[in-house]
């Protein structure tokens, strides 16, 4: 029962920071290329409950966003984008070789390098690819910030649940 | 015990250094080749819809098979989205292109403004 709970916090706290992407303005104009804040939620999930959960919240969470505000369209992009980065991640976190921060850096930067192939793919022009300098550096920044919110987040709830 | 701020390690620090490189160096690159386009191609569901010239102004509508519409205005060899239908105007809202290689897309309306140098736009309307 608690652990319905847990996943429900989990998944509202991702799909709020969805929201809250949603609102602002995606960058330079590519549809679906969003900030990642949201993972900060799945970064959490999986450093503490590991990877069937942080893969549960991640789906959940694009699916529930896709079906609010978005379309099949915004639904593949964020499914590219979230799988893309969520199964590197865990792949940098395996190694054992990173903290927190390098882990979530290759997540932001994976999840907007796999967004601009389905956009190259999907929009049959390979002229997104002009974007990808940027966007490397966005989700490198993006990456550093979510990791740092997160190497705070993780030992908190960790504390919190072992009471 | 005692975790409570993971401190960045030697490899994270790599990592960022090597990410922002390679992302400045990309921009640099881009940089360099960007010279003036000569064409203005406009897709419409992947397919060539109209091609303009650069240097001419005029102002376009654009209208897709399901009756969506956006404007397109070309200024000053400037080529800028003054109007769509579309719910997330992303497009309205993008800055005005005007190099080889810039686009601005509105992916509601399956639009696509791309520019080309003019040797490009041959290959394109061969490969038509
Ligand atoms: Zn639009």
């Amino acid at each position: 029962m608690k652990k319905v709970a847990l996943y429900g916090m989990y998944v509202t706290l991702a799909f709020v920071f969805s929201y809250i992407e949603h609102v602002i303005m995606p960058v330079n104009g590519i549809p679906g290329i969003k900030l990642g804040l949201a993972n900060v939620v799945v970064v959490t999930a999986l450093y503490i409950h590991g990877v069937r959960t942080g893969m549960f919240v991640n789906i959940v969470r694009i699916i529930l966003a896709g079906l609010l505000f978005g379309n099949l369209f915004g639904i593949i992009y964020s499914m590219a984008g979230g799988m893309t980065s969520f199964i590197v991640m865990v792949i940098m976190k395996k190694t054992d070789r990173f903290s927190i921060k390098g882990v979530s850096v290759t997540g932001g930067v994976m999840h907007n390098i796999a967004q601009i192939a389905v956009a190259a793919v999907m929009l049959k022009t390979k002229a997104v690819f002009s974007y990808l300098p940027v966007l490397i550096i966005a989700g490198t920044i993006m990456g550093v910030l979510v990791g740092v919110i997160s190497s705070f987040v993780v030992p908190a709830v960790k504390k919190y649940e072992n009471i | 015990m005692g975790n409570s701020f993971e401190k960045f390690r030697k490899n994270d620090v790599y990592l960022i250094v090597i990410l922002i490189v390679i992302g400045i160096a990309g921009l640099i690159l881009m940089q360099a080749v960007k010279k003036q386009g000569g064409t203005v191609v406009v897709k419409v569901d992947g397919k060539v819809y109209k091609e303009l010239k650069l240097s001419e102004n005029q102002t376009v509508e654009i209208v897709n098979d399901k009756g969506n519409k956006n404007i397109l205005e070309i200024k000053d060899g400037k080529v800028d989205m003054t109007y769509a239908d579309c719910n997330n105007q992303v497009c309205v809202n993008h800055k005005k292109i005007m190099y080889n290689g810039e686009t601005i897309i509105c992916m509601p309306n399956d639009v696509i403004v791309e520019i080309h140098s003019d040797d490009d736009s041959n290959v394109d309307a061969v490969a038509r």
